[in-house]
């Protein structure tokens, strides 16, 4: 299979991202961000979870969370790049929202095979939260490692940096079986299921690991069989890696406009400081880096719908482009406003702490390079 | 014998064997609450009481301010600071809080201060009975510095001021500030004059300290009202119109490349833990898994962590280095590079750091979860502040490229 030229970015995916611009643009401006997510500033405060749940209702209303859902199940099945778009959107919000959690769910579901499976992906398109509780205690990502077991239709253990944890009404959980790795649906009001915030240096997030106290689970909540489960995850990752890529992107772009803007306004020895070159190269370097990094994004969602095969390989480049254009870009941000780039006040934390934080997530730059080397080198 | 005290001077060696005796006799207590990163990030009183507490201690043990005079309170020896602060540091003591008295103050009044300066202020300086500030930077004067706007006008004998500082570290407890303000407004580097100025006991009247909050939800700098502050011409440091020349002898030392060394002892945070020291991430990467082995077994983060802590050491013995001036092209050449190539290296550490620990990488400070109780990803937000702070790392970048290469100047 080969892409089509223009990423398979159709109109209606340039009016949903336009939209999307929008919206978050009236709904979120950066001052409103600002007071929503950080209004205690305290280190040691206790875990937090801001966001805004009637902003979350227009957002479904504006049907985001159908983009991905197929038609089949009561989608509205757009492209995968639309959904690389709309992420990058909520990045350049730094948006507090369920969404990236969601459409992660959404992805993996996409490759579900369980009875459950078409129903749960119609509530998702109707607006009910969901978030994967695949990643075990050590923090490793690989698709095998999991603290979480299924046995005689009982979870017992754990999953950790559960993405958005607190927003999320639906759990898509990694279990252990004898029978290899399942994926089961579990509602986070279940009997059995804890929820335990984990204190994050980004602010426009929550994070939890979650303890599973023998809960139940019957056969309607087995998306992907006992066996199938890995096979099932791997198949969904690259779109996953896809979506935290896209969400850097977005808010790396962010970043860097809001650091011209102040190297074009701001003045020290008679001069805005963009004239000189300790500013204005490494802007350049990261609008380059970020482009880069985009690019790869939509050719990695493009492959998603296109040449599947692919997707692996690319998602890896995309996510590490993304990871270290999204760093870097975060650095020089703080370091190019100076005193006030080190004040709570400036926004630009927030963006910085999102940065660090999906830098890290599902494995950073060199991660993702060592696993594309073992896909190119084929060990 | 450590290779520290195998080239010791005979007095030098001795004075070093009283430092350990008394540090071994003379245990801290456990801090009562948990010690902030470094003296800028002092929040409560409880923090700054401990630390005060701990460097009035080191003083009368002879260990702080020891190669100044005795008339300015120091103990007259030659070439003993750095003696001391290896053996606070080896002892594993927590820094000393009054970072810019010792570091910037003091040395500036010694050299360009009078004789009522230097007998009265010093030595509570280096006691800690004093906690000072600098109040250098403006809204408008901070790579600019030479741009300063608070005003010194002629009041009788002395001196009125009035005007807005910023980004004023520990002014919240400080009892004094050093001042660079405008007395001329028709010369800009001619017109500025150099002071000490009572702030404490000016505060609510002619004085207004306001917190400001750092990226990492601390506080610990401040912006800094005067609004008609009377002092007398004798806190005047050096003369009408030379103040930028004596701020050079501070920015020399806050870069620490001035000839006084700066009395200072360990790190913050947990003494036992390297945080931000690039020999901590050898045992961070045992502990952190990493595709199914440990971040140590990968190669990549192996070459990662072997550079930081080459280019660390290059910086620990290019310090070595500058001491040797047979050794040294240029007297400057290794000083200037202090701060910057610390700043950044130290910037570096805790960003790989953060990527060594993976996942655990996006916990913070408190989670029970974080490695080092997040102390690493602290770190890495308060590195910002030391590569903005004490000039720009890009303004350092153009002193070297202008002092040392003899490039042109930039502005
Ligand atoms: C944690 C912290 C503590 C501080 N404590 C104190 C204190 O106690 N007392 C005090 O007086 N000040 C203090 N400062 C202030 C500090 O010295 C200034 O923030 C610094 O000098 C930069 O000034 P600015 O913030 O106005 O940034 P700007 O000067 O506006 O700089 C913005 C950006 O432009 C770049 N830039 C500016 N000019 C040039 C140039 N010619 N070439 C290349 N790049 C350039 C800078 O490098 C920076 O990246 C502190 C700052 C911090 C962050």
């Amino acid at each position: 299979m080969t892409q089509p030229k223009d990423f398979g970015f159709d109109a209606d995916a340039a009016l949903l991202r336009d939209t999307a611009r929008q919206f978050l643009l009236d709904q979120l401006p950066t001052e409103a961000l600002h007071r929503l997510v950080a209004s205690d500033h305290d280190p040691h405060r206790a875990p937090t979870n801001n966001w805004n749940p009637a902003l979350w209702r227009q957002i479904v209303e504006l049907g985001w969370t159908t983009v991905a859902v197929p038609e089949t199940a009561g989608g509205a099945g757009l492209p995968l790049v639309a959904l690389a778009a709309l992420a990058e959107e909520v990045g350049r919000a730094a948006l507090p929202s369920p969404f990236l959690a969601t459409a992660a769910a959404t992805l993996v579901l996409r490759q579900c095979q369980g009875a459950g499976t078409r129903d749960l992906l119609g509530e998702i398109a109707a607006g009910r939260t969901a978030t994967l509780a695949i990643t075990p205690r050590s923090g490793a990502w690989e698709t095998a490692a999991c603290d979480l077991y299924l046995d005689n239709g009982k979870l017992h253990g754990s999953a950790w940096y559960v993405q958005d944890a607190a927003k999320a009404e639906v759990l898509i959980a990694k279990a252990a079986h004898r029978d290899g790795l399942a994926l089961v649906a579990v509602p986070v009001t279940a009997a059995g299921v804890e929820l335990v915030p984990d204190s994050i240096l980004d602010l426009t997030r929550d994070q939890a690991h979650v303890h599973f106290h023998g809960v139940a689970v019957d056969t309607a909540q087995i998306l992907a069989a006992p066996g199938a489960g890995a096979a099932t995850l791997d198949a969904a990752w690259p779109g996953v890696l896809t979506l935290v890529a896209a969400d850097l992107c977005g808010a790396g772009e962010w970043l860097l406009q809001t650091t011209a803007e102040y190297a074009r306004t701001r003045e020290q020895f008679g001069r805005t400081i963009g004239f000189f070159q300790a500013i204005k190269h490494p802007l350049v370097n990261l609008m380059i880096q970020l482009d880069h990094a985009r690019s790869l994004t939509y050719n990695a969602a493009c492959a998603l719908d296109h040449e599947p095969e692919r997707a692996p390989a690319l998602a890896r480049m995309a996510k590490a482009a993304a990871a270290d254009a999204g760093a870097f870009g975060a650095s020089r941000a703080i370091q190019f406003h100076g005193g006030i780039g080190f004040t709570w006040e400036c926004a630009v934390h927030l963006y910085t702490k999102r940065q660090k934080h999906n830098q890290i997530l599902y494995g950073d730059a060199s991660y993702q390079r060592a696993r594309l080397a073992e896909l190119l080198f084929g060990v | 014998m450590s290779d520290q005290a195998k080239q010791d001077r005979p007095e030098q060696a001795e004075f070093r064997a009283q430092c350990r005796a008394w540090l071994a006799a003379n245990p801290l207590p456990e801090p009562p609450v948990r010690l902030p990163q470094s003296a800028i990030e002092i929040m409560h009183t409880a923090q700054l009481e401990y630390l005060r507490d701990w460097q009035r201690q080191a003083y009368e043990a002879g260990m702080v301010g020891c190669d100044y005079p005795v008339a300015s309170g120091g103990a007259g020896r030659r070439d003993c600071q750095l003696i001391a602060n290896q053996e606070m540091q080896r002892a594993g003591r927590p820094f000393l809080p009054n970072i810019l008295g010792l570091g910037m103050a003091a040395p500036t009044i010694q050299i360009h201060g009078n004789d009522f300066q230097r007998e009265n202020l010093l030595p509570r300086l280096f006691s800690c009975a004093d906690i000072w500030c600098q109040g250098f930077s403006e809204p408008g004067a901070g790579s600019d510095l030479a741009n300063v706007q608070t005003r010194a006008e002629r009041y009788g004998d002395g001196w009125r001021i009035t005007g807005h500082k910023v980004w004023t570290s520990l002014a919240h407890f400080a009892d004094w500030m050093i001042l660079l303000a405008r007395s001329d407004r028709a010369h800009k580097y001619e017109g500025m004059t150099y002071f000490v100025v009572p702030i404490k006991a000016n505060l609510g009247k002619t004085v207004t300290v306001r917190p400001l909050i750092k990226i990492t939800g601390e506080t610990g700098f401040n912006e800094v009202f005067f609004d008609g502050l009377e002092i007398p011409d004798h806190y005047r440091v050096g003369e009408i119109g030379q103040g930028w020349e004596v701020a050079q002898t501070t920015l020399l030392h806050e870069r620490g490349a001035g000839p006084w060394v700066t009395p200072s002892s360990g790190r913050g945070g947990d003494p036992e833990r390297n945080i931000a020291d690039a020999w901590g991430l050898l045992e961070l990467a045992r502990r952190s898994p990493r595709a199914g082995r440990t971040a140590a077994d990968d190669p990549v983060l192996r070459d990662r962590i072997m550079q930081l802590i080459i280019r660390q050491e290059g910086s620990r013995q290019g310090a070595r280095r500058a001491r040797v001036p047979a050794l040294c092209d240029h007297p400057q050449r290794i000083p200037l590079q202090a701060k910057l190539v610390m700043s950044e290296i130290r910037q570096d550490v805790c960003a790989l750091a953060m990527e060594l620990q993976g996942a655990a990488g996006t916990l913070s400070i408190g989670d029970a979860n974080a490695p080092e109780g997040g102390e690493w990803a602290l770190g890495y937000l308060n590195s910002y502040g030391v590569t903005i702070a004490a000039g720009t790392n890009e303004i350092q970048r153009n002193i070297l490229g202008e002092r040392v290469l003899g490039l042109a100047k930039s502005k």
